[in-house]
C-alpha cells in the first residue's frame, strides 16, 4: 500500500493527471486576495520621493511643508529611517571576494541610482501622500555617474564606493583543460562573437505591494507581502528591525506574478515595515508602474566575448568567453547580484561534451537600478553563448545545426557525469528530446519550405537551443554562503473530523499552480478525493518552515515533502484503523475517503475513523495514541542541483525592409522528470517561452548616458502581447530524478532560459544568406536594419 | 486638489451615491470606496488592460475614466459578472484551459474577451489575439486564453 513503486498507478492517484486548480474559480469571480485589496483600520498610505539623479549628494532636505500638509501622518528622511533599521549588505561567503556596501532603506547622504528612495511620506491616502511628497525640497549636488558597465573599471570612471578603490564587485574564472592549445590547433575552425544582452525586468502585472501591521503590546509585526519567500523575509525583518524572529509573521496570499522580482529586499518595503513599527499603526505601500520600472530589480545586462573551436566533423574542441555584467550600485540583499554571473559560468556548455573550457566573469557596480535574480537566472545568457556559437560554427563548417548538436550532446546513457564547469548531471535526455523535437516540428519539411520561400524573397529561419535548467537546489545554492534561505521544505497533513485534509506547505503559490499540485499529491498518495483537500501556503505562522518557491523548486522539493507527509499520515491512520477493524495495517488501504481492504472494498470512512479518535476516544484501547497529523521535510542531499534538460526550436520571419521579426512557431520538448499535472507544466513552459521571446525581441530598460531611465511606462517598455505571440507546441520526455520518490524536477524557468537562444539562432538563420548576423538582444527592428547596413 | 462632487451610478445592479474627489479614477473608486477589489490596477494609464470593465455595456479602462464621469452610468465589474451569471461559459473555459495563472489580469481579460464574444467575434485565432492585444498577461503566454475564447465561440464549453 505504501510501497512507493505503486504510488503513481494507484486507482485514485491524481499524479500525472490534469485537474483544474482550486484557486481558479476564486480568481475568475473577482475574489482574489492581493495585498492592495487589504484595508485596515487606521492604515496609512506611503509614497516615496525618489532621486531624480543617478548619483548625487543630498546636501539638504526640507520636509517641513510636507509634514504640515493636511492628512499627512509622518515623513521620514533617510537619516531618520536609518535610526530604526540596521543596514544590510548583499554578500555571501561562498561567492569568495564578493563585496558590496551597507545599504539603507532610504538613501542617506548620497543617492546612487535614479529612483532610489530619498524620503517617505505616510498620509491618509496615497494621493495625499503624493501631494505632500511634492512639497519636499531637496538640494542635490550632482556627482559624476558610472553608468556604462563596459567602462565601469576604466581608470577615469567615478568609483561608486570609494573604499573599494574601483567598481569591481566580484570576479571568477573557470579554466578546464588546455583552451589555448585547443584554439591553436590547425585542424579546427574558430568562431568569435561579441554578444550583448540588454537589461530587462519582470513587469509583474501586480506591482510590488506591502501592508505592515505592528502591535506594540505584543512587539509583533505582521507583513502582508506579495512575494515568494515568506520565511526569508521573516528573518530579514526580525534582524533589521530588531524583533524576535517568532514575533514576525509574513503572509503571502495571492501574488500577481513574481518571476523572481519579488524575492529580494527592497528599501521601500523595509521602510514600510519600519514605519508601521514606529507609528504603531498599519502602513501600506504599493509601487506604481513608474516605481516598478525604476526599482524592481532589473536582469541580464551582460556583454560577452565568446569563442568556440570545432573540428571538421563538428566536434567542440574548446569554448571560452569573458562575461561582464553591471549590477547597479549595490549587490542585492540577501541573494546577491553575483549569482547570475556565477550561473553563466556554471551552465554554459553544460548540455555538451566540452573538453576545454575557460570562462571569466566580472561583476561591476554602476549608477543604475540594481540587477538581480529574475526567472531563469543566467540561463538565457549561458544558452545563447554556447548554442549561438555552436550554430555559428555549424554554418562556418557547413554542418546542419541538428547534426552538430547530435555530434556534441552528452549521451543519454552516460549519466551521472559532470559538465565542463564541474556541475553534477544525472538523468538527462538531450538526444531523446532532440529526436522528439525534430519529429514534432517536421524539421526536414520546414527546411525545404524555407528554402523555397527564400527564392521568393521571404526570409525565414529556424533556430535551436539544447538546454539545461537548474532546479531543486540543495543548500549549496544559498544556505552554504550564509543566506537566511531554506533549501528544505516541509508539508503537514491533518485529517479533520469530517474526513477531509487540511494541508500546509512552505512552498508558495504565485500563479503557477503550486497549490494544485500539492493537493494532487496529498489526495492521491493519502487517498481522498481532491475536493476534500484544503491547501494552505504563504504564512509563516501556519505552515512548516521552508524556502518558498523559486529556482523551480516548488514541485520537486515541496512536492516530495508533501508525498512523504502523506505516506506518513496514511501509515498513522492505518495503524488506528487496524485496531478498530481488528485487521493488520498491511491488509488495509485508503481510497476515495475510506479505509478499505486490500482489494478496495470500503471498511469504514475516514470521517468515522476521525470522529472516533477525536470524539469517542473511550472506544479505543488506552495504549493507542492516535496521531492524525503528520509533518515531513525534504531537502536534496546528493546533488547541488537537480538539472533538467530541454530542446527548443523557433521559426521566424525577418522583414529586411522594416527589420521586424515575426515568431511564426515555437516548439519545446522538456524533460522535467515526473509530470504531476501536464496542463500546468505545459502552461509553465509556454509562459516561460513568451517571457524569453520578450527578452529576445522587445524588452529593454533603456538608460541615457547620464543614468536616466528613459522608458518607465508600459507604453514605452514593450512586453509580448497576444497579437505578436505564436502558439507554442510542447512535448515531454519523462526521466524522473532518482533523488526523490516523486521524481519531479522543476519546469518553471526552462522556457525563459532557452527561448532567447532559439530565437536568436532563428533570426541569424534568416539573416545569414543576406550576409549578416545579429548578436544583441533585444533584436529590435533598428538593430536588425543596422546589421543589414540599411540604416 | 480636494474638490469633491456627489455622484450616483449603478454598480452591478445596485444604485450607489457617494461624494468623491474629482480627481479619483473609477478603478480607485470601485476598489477603495465600494470594496470591489476584483478590479485590478496594473499601469494606471490605459496600456495594460487589467482594469478593463463594462460601463453601459462597453469595455472601458477604469483607470482612464474618472469616477465623476461615471455619474449616471451603469458599471459592471468582475464581481457583477459572477453574481449575475454572465460569462459563466467563459469562466468555465478559462478554468478548463488554465487560461489564468496569477489571476491579476483575469478580470480585465474576461471583460475584453466577453466583449469580443458578445459582439459576434469569430473563432479565428489571429482575430482573437488581435482583440486581446490590449490586455497584458505575463504568466500564460496567451495561448490558453485564445483556446478558451475559441471553446466558448465554438460551443465546446457551456455554462
Amino acid at each position: 500500500m505504501t510501497n512507493p513503486l505503486n504510488l503513481f498507478d494507484r486507482p485514485n492517484s491524481y499524479i500525472g493527471k490534469t485537474v483544474p486548480r482550486p484557486d481558479a474559480r476564486r480568481l475568475l469571480e473577482g475574489r482574489g486576495r492581493f495585498v492592495d485589496d487589504i484595508q485596515l483600520p487606521r492604515m496609512g498610505h506611503a509614497a516615496f520621493l525618489r532621486s531624480p539623479h543617478a548619483h548625487a549628494r543630498i546636501v539638504s532636505i526640507d520636509v517641513a511643508a510636507a509634514r504640515a500638509h493636511p492628512g499627512v501622518i509622518a515623513v521620514f528622511t533617510g537619516a531618520e529611517m536609518a535610526q530604526h533599521v540596521e543596514p544590510y549588505v548583499g554578500v555571501l561567503t561562498h561567492l569568495a571576494g564578493l563585496r558590496s556596501a551597507p545599504q539603507h532603506p532610504i538613501a542617506v547622504d548620497i543617492a546612487r541610482w535614479q529612483g532610489e528612495p530619498v524620503a517617505m511620506v505616510i498620509a491618509d491616502s496615497r494621493a495625499t501622500a503624493e501631494d505632500a511628497a511634492e512639497l519636499i525640497e531637496v538640494e542635490y549636488d550632482e556627482l559624476p555617474a558610472a553608468c556604462d558597465a563596459e567602462t565601469a573599471l576604466d581608470p577615469g570612471t567615478p568609483v561608486i564606493h570609494p573604499a573599494f578603490g574601483n567598481n569591481l564587485a566580484w570576479e571568477r574564472t573557470v579554466d578546464v583543460g588546455d583552451v589555448d592549445a585547443a584554439f591553436a590547433r590547425d585542424d579546427v575552425t574558430v568562431v568569435e562573437r561579441t554578444m550583448r544582452f540588454g537589461r530587462h525586468t519582470g513587469v509583474t502585472l501586480e506591482p510590488r505591494a506591502a501592508v505592515a501591521e505592528f502591535d506594540p503590546s505584543e512587539d509583533r509585526l505582521t507583513f502582508h507581502y506579495s512575494g515568494q519567500a515568506p520565511h526569508m523575509m521573516q528573518f530579514i525583518f526580525a534582524k533589521h528591525l530588531g524583533l524576535p524572529e517568532e514575533n514576525v509573521r509574513v503572509v503571502a496570499e495571492d501574488v500577481g506574478g513574481s518571476f523572481g522580482i519579488k524575492i529580494h529586499t527592497y528599501g521601500d518595503e523595509v521602510a514600510t515595515a519600519a514605519a508601521a513599527k514606529v507609528l504603531r499603526r498599519p502602513v501600506k505601500f504599493v509601487a506604481d508602474r513608474a516605481e516598478s520600472f525604476m526599482t524592481d530589480i532589473h536582469a541580464r545586462d551582460h556583454v560577452v566575448e565568446g569563442r568556440m573551436a570545432v573540428t571538421a566533423d563538428g566536434g567542440i574542441a574548446a569554448l571560452a568567453f569573458d562575461d561582464l555584467t553591471g549590477i547597479g550600485p549595490f549587490s542585492m540583499y540577501p541573494r546577491t547580484s553575483a549569482i547570475e554571473a556565477n550561473q553563466v559560468l556554471n551552465l554554459t556548455g553544460a548540455p555538451y561534451v566540452v573538453p576545454n573550457y575557460r570562462a571569466t566573469a566580472r561583476v561591476v557596480f554602476q549608477n543604475k537600478n540594481m540587477m538581480c535574480q529574475y526567472r531563469a537566472v543566467g540561463h538565457p545568457i549561458a544558452m545563447a553563448i554556447c548554442d549561438g556559437l555552436l550554430e555559428d560554427a555549424a554554418a562556418a563548417i557547413g554542418m546542419d545545426p541538428v547534426a552538430i548538436r547530435r555530434r556534441n550532446l552528452m549521451r543519454d546513457d552516460g549519466y551521472p557525469c559532470a559538465s565542463a564547469s564541474g556541475m553534477k548531471l544525472a538523468d538527462l535526455s538531450h538526444h531523446k528530446a532532440m529526436d522528439r523535437l525534430v519529429e514534432l516540428m517536421d524539421y526536414d519539411r520546414l527546411r525545404a519550405e524555407n528554402a523555397a520561400l527564400r527564392a521568393q524573397g521571404i526570409h525565414r529561419g529556424i533556430g535551436f537551443c539544447s538546454m539545461v535548467e537548474v532546479t531543486n537546489p540543495s543548500p549549496m545554492f544559498y544556505g552554504v554562503g550564509g543566506a537566511p534561505i531554506a533549501s528544505q521544505d516541509g508539508a503537514t497533513l491533518r485529517l479533520d473530523a469530517g474526513g477531509g485534509l487540511q494541508v500546509a506547505s512552505s512552498v508558495t503559490e504565485q500563479g503557477q499552480g503550486t497549490n494544485a499540485i500539492l493537493a494532487q499529491i496529498a489526495a492521491g498518495v493519502f487517498g481522498v478525493p481532491i475536493e476534500r483537500v484544503r491547501v494552505k501556503t504563504g504564512d509563516t505562522e501556519t505552515v512548516p518552515y521552508g524556502g518558498g518557491t523559486w529556482a523551480s523548486r516548488g514541485a520537486g522539493i515541496g512536492g516530495e515533502a508533501m508525498l512523504q507527509a502523506a505516506l506518513a499520515l496514511k501509515s498513522q491512520v492505518l495503524d488506528v484503523a487496524a485496531v478498530i477493524l481488528q485487521a493488520r495495517p498491511d491488509d488495509l488501504d485508503i481510497r476515495d475517503g475510506s479505509v478499505t481492504d486490500a482489494n478496495g472494498t470500503p471498511r469504514m470512512t475516514l470521517s468515522d475513523l476521525a470522529r472516533t479518535v477525536y470524539y469517542r476516544g473511550n472506544e479505543l484501547p488506552s495504549d493507542l495514541t492516535p496521531e492524525l497529523i503528520a509533518t515531513r521535510h525534504y531537502r536534496v542531499t546528493d546533488f547541488p542541483f537537480v538539472f533538467t534538460n530541454g530542446a527548443m526550436a523557433a521559426h521566424v520571419e525577418v522583414d529586411p525592409d522594416t527589420g521586424f521579426v515575426r515568431v511564426l512557431d515555437f516548439w519545446a520538448v522538456e524533460d522535467c522528470g515526473r509530470v504531476i499535472n501536464p496542463q500546468l507544466v505545459d502552461e509553465q513552459i509556454r509562459g516561460g517561452v513568451v517571457q524569453g521571446i520578450g527578452g529576445a525581441l522587445y524588452e529593454e530598460c533603456l538608460y541615457s548616458p547620464e543614468g536616466q531611465l528613459l522608458n518607465t511606462t508600459m507604453a514605452d517598455y514593450l512586453v509580448p502581447m497576444a497579437g505578436e505571440m505564436p502558439d507554442i507546441h510542447v512535448a515531454h520526455v519523462e526521466t524522473p530524478t532518482r533523488t526523490s520518490v516523486l521524481g519531479a524536477k522543476g519546469a518553471g524557468e526552462a522556457g525563459t532560459g532557452g527561448a532567447p537562444a532559439a530565437v536568436m539562432n532563428a533570426v541569424n538563420d534568416a539573416l545569414r544568406p543576406l550576409g549578416t548576423s545579429i548578436w544583441q538582444m533585444p533584436m529590435t527592428p533598428e538593430r536588425i536594419l543596422k546589421a543589414l547596413g540599411r540604416v | 486638489m480636494t474638490q469633491t462632487r456627489t455622484i450616483t451610478l449603478t454598480v452591478n445592479g445596485d444604485s450607489v451615491t457617494r461624494t468623491v474627489p474629482v480627481r479619483m479614477n473609477l478603478a480607485d473608486f470601485l476598489r477603495a470606496e465600494l470594496g470591489l477589489t476584483g478590479t485590478h490596477v496594473g499601469c494606471e494609464h490605459g496600456v495594460c488592460g487589467a482594469c478593463t470593465l463594462h460601463v453601459d455595456d462597453a469595455p472601458v479602462r477604469s483607470c482612464l475614466m474618472l469616477a465623476v464621469q461615471a455619474d449616471g452610468a451603469s458599471v459592471t465589474t468582475v464581481e457583477g459578472l459572477a453574481d449575475s451569471g454572465r460569462g459563466a461559459a467563459l469562466r468555465a473555459a478559462f478554468t478548463a484551459r488554465n487560461a489564468l495563472q496569477c489571476g491579476y489580469c483575469t478580470p480585465g481579460m474576461l471583460a475584453s474577451a466577453l466583449d469580443y464574444i458578445d459582439t459576434g467575434g469569430s473563432a479565428d485565432r489571429a482575430a482573437i489575439r488581435e482583440h486581446l492585444s490590449g490586455n497584458y498577461c505575463r504568466c500564460t503566454g496567451y495561448q490558453a486564453i485564445v483556446d478558451a475564447v475559441c471553446d466558448v465561440i465554438e460551443g465546446r464549453v457551456t455554462a
